[in-house]
C-alpha cells in the first residue's frame, strides 16, 4: 500500500575503529541490532534492504558486504531491496528506500553503509586493494597524470577558491577545527584529540591548498538507518524522523569537466522539494571527506552565496556547536572516521531526537539537512520531525 | 617526473585520444554535423544526437582553468611536488583536461596561464602534458 510519507525510525552504528578484526558481516548486524532495538522492530519486520555502494568484490575494503549477503545470511524475507555505486552518492541509498517505502514496495527497509578499509590496508592478502594494471572509465582522466587520490580533484576545486573568492586557509581550517572539537564529545568518535589552528596551520601539505588535517581517516564501522513507510509507525516506539525532501543531481559525471561540483545543483534542487527554507533550519551535517566539501555544501544549499563560504565559516563561531548552524556535531568524518555519507543522516537523527547528550545542540531541534557526496556525486536529506 | 604512470587501457572509444601525440598533435572527438565537441569521447553527440563524431584536431594550447601542488608522495617512486592542472582546451569550447604542468617551478603556476600540449609517450599511450608559453 501507497504511503504519504516516509521516516527514519531507527539507527544503529557499530563500533568505529582501524585495523578491526571483527568480521565486516558481524560489525553490519551490531549496527542493525541497534537500530532494531531504537525502533522497536525485529528483524521479522524488515522486508527492504538499500545499501550504497554494493558488495565490490576487487575491492571489498570499500564495501565488502552487499545487500544480498545480507539477505542470505539472515535469511530475510524481503519484498524490495537495493544496491549499487551509479546512484548519486551515498545517501542516495536512503532517498531511494524513502521513495520504495512510499511506493509501497516496503514498510520497514534497513539502509547500510559498511566500510573497512583501514582493516583492508592492514591485511591486503584478505582484503586486496584493486590490481594494479591499466586504469580505464572515468579513472583513465586523472590517474595518468599522478592524481590518483580525490584530494587531488578537489584540491583543484579549492585553489579556484583561493584564487577567485580569497578563501584562506585560516577560514578553510574552521571545519576540521570544528569536526574536531564536537568528536571529543562523541565517545564512538575514531579521532579525541583536541586540534589547535597552529597545528593546522603548521601540518604538512598535501595537494594545495589542502593539508593533512582536512582529511579523513580510513575506518572500519557500519551505520544503519531503518526507513518505515508513514502508515507503519504504530509499529515502531522510536521518536519518527521525517524525510522532508531529498534531492540527488549529477549534470556530467567527471571530477573535470564542470565548473561546480553536484552539491550546487543538488542544494538547489532540495529546496526545490519542499517548502521549508535554509533558514528554518536548525543543524547541518554536511559531507567532509575532504573539509573543504563542507564549505561547498553551505554554499550549494544557499546558506551563504557562492564563493562566501570562507567568509562565512570565518573564526567558526557560527558554526560552532552553539552558534546559529551547528556544523557536523558528531565530529563529521574528520573526527568521527570515515563512516561514508551515513554518518551525517545519523547524526541528523540523533540531534533531532534531543538524544545528543555532551553534543546536544540547544534549544528544540526540528530540521536538520544531511548531505554526502562530493565532486560530480551529491546526495541531499532534510529531516524534520513533526 | 620520471616515475612510472598508471597508464589507461586502451578501448574503441578511447584509443584515439591517447595514441593521437604519435604525430605530435592533440585530438578531441567532435561532432562532425554540429561541430560540438564531446569529451570524454562517446559515440553520440550529446547537443545534436548525431552520430557522425570523429576526432578533430585543436591547436594544443590551452588556459590553466585551476591547479593544485601535489605534496603527498603516492608511490615510493613519485617524485613531489609537482602541479596537477585542469586544462581549458583551445578550439574546443567547454572541454577540460586534468594533466600536469611541466618545465617551470611549482610555484609559476597560476590560474589563467597560457600552456601548450608536450607529449610524453609511456608504451603505446602518448600523455598530454602541458608546458607554460610566453
Amino acid at each position: 500500500m501507497a504511503s504519504k510519507e516516509a521516516y527514519i525510525t531507527g539507527i544503529g552504528q557499530s563500533q568505529v575503529g582501524q585495523k578491526l578484526t571483527r568480521h565486516p558481516l558481524l560489525l553490519t548486524m551490531d549496527a542493525i541490532r541497534e537500530a532494531l532495538d531504537d525502533s522497536g522492530l525485529s528483524l521479522a519486520d524488515i522486508d527492504g534492504i538499500s545499501t550504497y555502494p554494493g558488495k565490490m568484490s576487487g575491492y571489498l575494503g570499500f564495501s565488502p558486504v552487499g545487500a544480498e549477503d545480507l539477505i542470505d545470511a539472515l535469511h530475510l524475507k524481503v519484498r524490495w531491496y537495493n544496491g549499487g555505486m551509479e546512484t548519486s552518492a551515498q545517501l542516495g541509498a536512503v532517498a531511494t528506500a524513502a521513495a520504495a517505502v512510499k511506493a509501497g514496495l516496503a514498510r520497514h527497509v534497513i539502509c547500510f553503509r559498511t566500510v573497512y578499509e583501514a582493516a583492508a590496508m592492514a591485511r591486503p592478502q584478505d582484503y586486496p586493494m584493486p590490481r594494479p594494471g591499466r586504469v580505464e572509465s572515468g579513472s583513465q582522466w586523472t590517474a595518468p597524470f599522478n592524481a590518483t587520490s580525490a584530494v587531488t580533484w578537489v584540491a583543484q576545486y579549492a585553489m579556484r577558491h583561493v584564487k577567485k573568492y580569497g578563501m584562506t586557509r585560516e577560514q578553510l581550517a574552521q571545519i576540521s577545527l570544528t569536526d574536531r572539537k564536537n568528536a571529543m564529545l562523541n565517545p564512538r568518535a575514531l579521532v579525541r584529540e583536541p586540534l589547535t589552528l597552529e597545528q593546522y596551520m603548521e601540518s604538512r601539505l598535501i595537494a594545495e591548498p589542502m593539508c593533512l588535517f582536512d582529511c579523513d581517516r580510513f575506518s572500519d564501522a557500519s551505520t544503519v538507518l531503518i526507513v518505515s513507510a508513514g502508515d507503519a509507525l504504530g509499529e515502531v516506539k522510536a521518536t519518527p524522523i521525517r524525510i522532508a525532501a531529498s534531492a540527488y543531481r549529477s549534470e556530467r559525471h567527471s571530477w573535470d569537466q564542470t565548473e561546480f561540483m553536484a552539491s550546487y545543483p543538488t542544494g538547489a534542487e532540495l529546496w526545490k522539494n519542499t517548502d521549508y527554507k535554509p533558514k528554518d533550519v536548525d543543524t547541518v551535517q554536511l559531507y567532509d571527506g575532504f573539509a573543504f566539501l563542507a564549505l561547498t555544501w553551505l554554499e550549494g544549499l544557499g546558506f551563504c552565496g557562492v564563493g562566501e563560504g570562507g567568509k562565512f565559516i570565518e573564526g567558526g563561531r557560527r558554526i560552532a556547536l552553539d552558534g546559529e548552524l551547528p556544523l557536523n556535531t558528531f565530529g563529521g568524518q574528520i573526527g568521527a572516521g570515515r563512516l561514508h555519507g551515513f554518518g551525517f543522516a545519523h547524526e541528523s537523527v540523533v540531534q533531532l531526537r534531543g538524544q545528543g547528550g555532551e553534543r546536544q545542540i540547544k534549544g528544540d531541534p526540528k530540521v536538520a539537512v544531511a548531505a554526502s557526496g562530493g565532486g560530480p556525486l551529491a546526495s541531499a536529506l532534510l529531516l524534520a520531525r513533526d | 617526473m620520471s616515475s612510472p604512470r598508471p597508464l589507461p587501457r586502451l578501448d574503441p572509444d578511447n584509443r584515439f585520444f591517447w595514441t593521437s601525440g604519435e604525430d605530435g598533435k592533440l585530438r578531441f572527438l567532435q561532432c562532425q554535423d554540429c561541430k560540438t565537441f564531446l569529451h570524454p569521447p562517446r559515440p553520440i553527440c550529446f547537443q545534436c544526437l548525431s552520430e557522425n563524431v570523429a576526432p578533430s584536431v585543436v591547436p594544443g594550447t590551452g588556459v590553466v582553468d585551476t591547479f593544485t601542488i601535489n605534496h603527498q608522495k603516492w608511490n615510493p617512486a613519485m617524485e613531489v611536488p609537482f602541479v596537477i592542472a585542469r586544462v581549458a582546451i583551445d578550439g574546443a569550447p567547454g572541454v577540460f583536461l586534468t594533466t600536469n604542468i611541466i618545465d617551470c617551478a611549482v610555484n609559476e603556476v597560476e590560474i589563467g596561464d597560457k600552456v601548450e600540449v608536450s607529449f610524453l609517450q609511456q608504451d603505446d599511450v602518448w600523455l598530454p602534458l602541458f608546458r607554460k608559453v610566453g
